[in-house]
């Protein structure tokens, strides 16, 4: 497995590579170092003097890709890319356009969007699976037509409905739970957290449990289940000794794969709910134009979904004694 | 519940703790940028450095038209003026006598920066902390982990010093341009900083600091421990007004040097983000992605409530705290609030102290009576919840580019194509349907409450408007019509080719909610039979074309630096162009009767000659129309019962201190208007309950059927 693993590292370099590459370009399609300054610099009185200024201690005063003046061996590495990639690969993500430090906010930044994702999809996870069981037990009656006919209409419902909805009836109406809000204190964050992360789990409810019951009701078909039965096992065992253990596989594919990521945050959620997280981080940073932070974040975001590729592969073989890795 | 079961309301935001405590909480929906007042220069940026930054000036709370009164200077300076021979010359003296112009500011011995590890001080009595490694660092995150702190008189170097900064390299100050034109040697000064700068870099590598104290700005002089200099090329009055702006502001050397230590700005300590002031409040909590918070600097120097103001105030009760030491108020927590929806629930239960007013509460908070007079809504009166309103010192226009063949030139048929789109505009109805009032068209580029501008009849634009039994009153569609005719546009169309007459319009807003207002736009021009296309475009672009005067026309804006009316005047100068001189005349207007009158109003003193200068300057903009005036914005506020001695001030930066809450009154109708209401929770779970019968009846059956063989 430890070849494995440090083989998919490799493999993920000249992903993450590209990806940077990518991005840069993406980004100074749409934006100019001179616009970056500018935006950075307010609308007021920017003279091209300040302009040149900010470009310079900033390191936007290079050529973007290729610079043509100094010496062929510097051609490449004296350039605006190169300078602000090459320490993203040790994960030194330096200062944003605006002076603050990049690896610094997104110490402080990961801790509320994980305090929200984290509570949201194990408590959604086990309720979908719940309820998925629940309607392939009943499967084919009016429980099974009704519990689908519920999650379609959840399903239907923007998440944005959920959260206005919810702080209206629950905050405004209710009184029962702060509208907006989040504090450092772990104790003191409950009360912020219990609304968004209800809302969170009911929001995830109509495609987390129509997805579990097919996977179920696929189980439910196969040849083991029907042994099992004709063995004399009971519904209550043969649903939850073997048709929940062999469904695992595709439940730890989605789950195990979202894990990294849910330290990006939710950026609805977040902005509702006053959550200082880094659901916003990245579109804050496109707004006002700081490819520091873009580039940090593309690069964060497509580094931890390759390790949660890399983390779901190793899972098979944890939930399935025929995967070896090799 | 998680919920604490205290006396507190369960939805209250805030610590049980916080219970009955001298605190204002309120709310900001962008995190500031900037809080260096070198750099600072956004609106949402001031309203934290100008509690905690003091500058000489400042301007009187409750006195209208604004008015400069001394802060931390002992008095206003008095400008003194010279000939390039050195020689004094009296106030009254010709412009183009008049070489430099000295600003002797005295300022108040005895006044003391707030706590600060810049200034703690060893036994020896040499700074704690201005020689650290980054391995001293490696346990500090917040200047709270700092364990001494210490603090020093404030002194005039300190003001030296920071204009100074204006010019240092790495800041990229956004009024170096400007005040390099004004303060002697600044620009020289910003080329020596980046060649000094640029040699510690080679020979010190990142570890390098400029000090700003070995170099000296030939345009600012320390005359003494209370007292400065500072040198303005030619006659600049406004020079004044900028001295009540934090740029001005106090920035004491050993800050400086704190915050410019290797590794500091790997911890996000800066000075940038850790503000060192005077003033009445410090800041103590800096999470801009959270919570900022001011709290009372202990240091403050004492300031005392204004006794006199303008008539009304007395009887309004902002006169009621007259004399009392300032601030009122110990503790302010501003909140991050991305989203009006949560923003406004909270100040209705009760957890902001004053809120402004989007459009989708407009309707809730604000009714109109029958005169068309805006009055506050039954449900607001009876939370006892109060309206101020002020007009905004700003304009919001739309801007024809002078250069483009079709609109621009000062040729009278252009000219006349200008004045009838602007008739055609209708602002009125665009400030009623899509501002809900909350605006007054605009007649000049003036607006109120700056000196210069006229109400009422001899205010008007005659261009647009006509004066009828006492009313403005728009002119018709049909005087537009005519004068597209004269212009050589019949029926919308060039009298030549007989092609449509088709204009372009350059916005930034084009998404699908600025569609109702886009298609208003056409309509408008619809009516004159003119066709309008609306070019969306990012703000980059947008800002591309205005720079090359590619586009044709724009909206635009601005708002008031100070209270003059040179800071709107000057937008229409022709050497302050867009194009080319990169000034904030976006309309390349250009008419020299109009600069010749501008620079010489500029350095004259407000009075009846000044007037009549603005007054024909104004006639000029108004015949030559290159903006459609646009509107003045009325800014809508509401607070609530407790929050006392409210007066929108639109130039004051510091207005906080000012302010005072009744914390009593606050917390019990928290409590009365956020009472648990539970039953439905409840009801919710019986439910839930009895909806699992149905399914533990069939869970029954199907494990205890019984196969039945036939």
């Amino acid at each position: 497995m430890f070849a494995y693993i440090v083989r998919r590292i490799l493999y993920a370099l000249p992903i993450l590579f590209a990806v940077n590459l990518l991005t840069f370009v993406l980004f100074f399609v749409v934006n100019s170092p001179d616009e970056m300054a500018r935006l950075q610099l307010g609308l007021k009185r920017v003279t091209p003097e300040a302009i040149q200024s900010w470009k310079e201690s900033h390191g936007y005063h290079k050529p973007l890709l290729y610079n043509e003046s100094p010496a062929f061996g510097n051609r490449f590495t004296d350039t605006i890319f190169f300078d602000k990639s090459v320490k993203l690969f040790l994960f030194d993500f330096g200062n944003a356009d605006n002076g603050r430090n990049i690896g610094y906010d997104i110490s402080q930044r990961m801790w509320p969007s994980l305090a929200i994702a984290v509570p949201v999809l194990i408590v959604g996870v086990l309720l979908n699976i719940t309820f998925a069981m629940l309607m392939a037990f009943f499967r084919a009656s009016y429980i099974d037509y009704a519990g689908v006919v519920l999650c379609v209409i959840l399903m239907s419902i923007s998440s944005l409905f959920y959260i206005i909805g919810g702080q209206f009836l629950i905050s405004k109406l209710l009184h029962l739970v702060p509208i907006s809000g989040y504090d450092n204190n772990p104790m003191e964050a409950m009360k912020f957290l219990l609304l968004p992360v209800i809302i969170g789990v009911i929001g995830g409810i109509g495609s987390g449990t129509r997805w579990y019951r097919t996977i179920f009701l696929e189980e439910m078909g196969k040849d083991y289940v029907r042994t099992a039965r004709a063995k004399g096992l009971g519904e209550n065992l043969v649903l939850f000794k073997h048709v929940l253990k062999n469904a695992m596989i595709p439940i730890l594919t989605g789950v195990v794969v979202v894990l990294p990521l849910l330290f990006m945050g939710s950026l609805i959620t977040e902005s509702f709910f006053g959550i200082p997280g880094l659901g916003s981080y990245t579109i804050d940073a496109i707004q006002s134009q700081d490819f520091a932070i873009v580039r940090s974040m593309v690069f964060l975001g497509s580094a931890l979904y390759i390790l949660g590729l890399v983390l779901t592969d190793i899972s098979y073989t944890l939930v399935d004694p025929r995967i070896r890795l090799g | 519940m998680l919920v604490s079961c205290g006396e507190s309301a369960w939805n209250n935001p805030y610590p049980e703790t916080d219970k009955g405590k001298n605190i204002l909480y309120s709310s900001f929906s962008e995190r500031p940028k900037h809080l260096d007042p070198a750099r600072s220069y956004s609106s949402n940026e001031v309203v934290f450095t100008g509690q905690i930054y003091e500058t000489p000036l400042q301007y009187h709370y409750l006195k209208r038209p604004y008015q400069l009164i001394p802060l931390t200077a002992v008095a206003i300076p008095e400008a003194r003026y010279f000939d390039s021979q050195d020689k004094p010359l009296l106030a009254t003296a010709n412009v183009d006598r008049i070489a430099y112009t000295l600003y002797d500011i005295e300022i108040l011995p005895g006044i003391q920066y707030q706590p600060h590890p810049a200034f703690a001080k060893d036994n020896n009595g040499n700074y704690r902390y201005l020689d650290l490694t980054e391995p001293d660092l490696r346990d500090k995150f917040t200047l709270a982990d700092f364990s001494d702190s210490g603090s020093r008189e404030l002194l005039a170097e300190d003001y030296v010093y920071q204009i100074k900064r204006l010019a240092h390299p790495k800041l990229s100050s956004p009024i170096l341009g400007l005040m390099s034109e004004y303060i002697d040697g600044l620009g020289e000064y910003a080329v020596t900083l980046k060649q000094a700068e640029t040699q510690l870099q080679q020979e010190k590598g990142d570890g390098a600091r400029l000090d700003l104290r070995d170099y000296d700005l030939s345009g600012v002089q320390v005359l003494g421990p209370y007292r400065y200099r500072v040198k303005i090329k030619g006659k600049y009055p406004q020079f004044l007004y900028w001295l009540a702006m934090p740029f001005f502001a106090p920035i004491p050397y050993e800050a400086d040097l704190f915050y410019q230590q290797i590794g500091m700005d790997k911890k996000n300590l800066t000075l940038d983000w850790y503000p060192v002031g005077t003033g009445p409040y410090l800041l103590s909590e800096n999470n801009p992605n959270l919570r900022m918070t001011l709290e009372k600097n202990p240091n403050f120097h004492g300031e005392t409530y204004p006794t006199e103001g303008e008539p009304g105030d007395a009887e309004q009760g902002l006169l009621a705290d007259a004399g009392q030491a300032l601030p009122l108020i110990d503790k302010v927590v501003y909140s991050l609030e991305k989203e009006d929806i949560p923003s406004w629930n909270k100040f209705l239960q009760g957890y902001y102290d004053a809120s402004g007013i989007n459009s989708d509460s407009f309707d809730q908070a604000i009714s109109f009576s029958s005169h068309g007079d805006p009055t506050l809504s039954e449900s607001m009166r009876e939370k006892g919840i109060n309206l101020l309103t002020g007009v905004g010192t700003s304009t919001f226009y739309m801007g024809f580019n002078m250069r483009d063949p079709v609109l621009g030139g000062l040729g009278d048929t252009a000219r006349k194509l200008r004045q009838a789109i602007s008739i055609a505009l209708d602002y009125e109805e665009y400030i009623s349907i899509f501002l809900n009032g909350r605006g007054i068209t605009a007649q000049g580029p003036i607006p109120p409450g700056i000196f210069g501008f006229k109400d009422g009849a001899e205010g008007i634009n005659p261009v647009v408007f006509d004066w009828v039994d006492g009313k403005i009153q728009r002119k018709s569609l049909t005087q537009a019509k005519r004068l597209l005719v004269e212009a050589g546009y019949p029926n919308g169309r060039e009298a030549k080719t007989g092609k449509p007459l088709l204009i372009y319009f350059d916005t930034t807003t084009s998404g699908p909610d600025d569609k109702a207002r886009l298609d208003w736009f056409r309509k408008q021009f619809q009516r004159i039979d003119v066709q309008l296309e609306v070019r969306g475009t990012d703000y980059n672009r947008f800002q591309d074309k205005i720079l090359k005067g590619t586009a044709q026309m724009f909206g635009w804006g601005w708002n008031a630096d100070y209270p003059d009316p040179e800071n709107f005047l000057f937008l229409l100068y022709g050497p302050n162009a867009k194009v080319e001189k990169n000034g904030e005349n976006a309309a390349n207007y250009a008419n020299p009767n109009f600069d010749k009158l501008f620079e010489r109003m500029k350095n004259m003193d407000n009075g009846p000659e000044r007037q009549k200068v603005i007054d024909t300057m104004v006639q000029i903009v108004r015949d030559d129309s290159p903006w459609i005036w646009g509107l003045h914005p009325l800014q809508y506020g509401l607070n609530h019962a407790w929050y006392k001695n409210a007066k929108p001030n639109l130039m004051a930066n510091n207005s906080m201190k000012y302010k005072r809450i009744d914390p009593e009154l606050r917390d019990r109708l928290r409590q009365e208007w956020n009472t648990p209401v539970t039953w439905p929770v409840w009801a919710l779970v019986l439910v839930l309950l009895l909806g699992l019968v149905p399914a533990l009846v069939v869970h029954r059956r199907k494990t205890h059927a019984v196969g039945v063989l036939h």
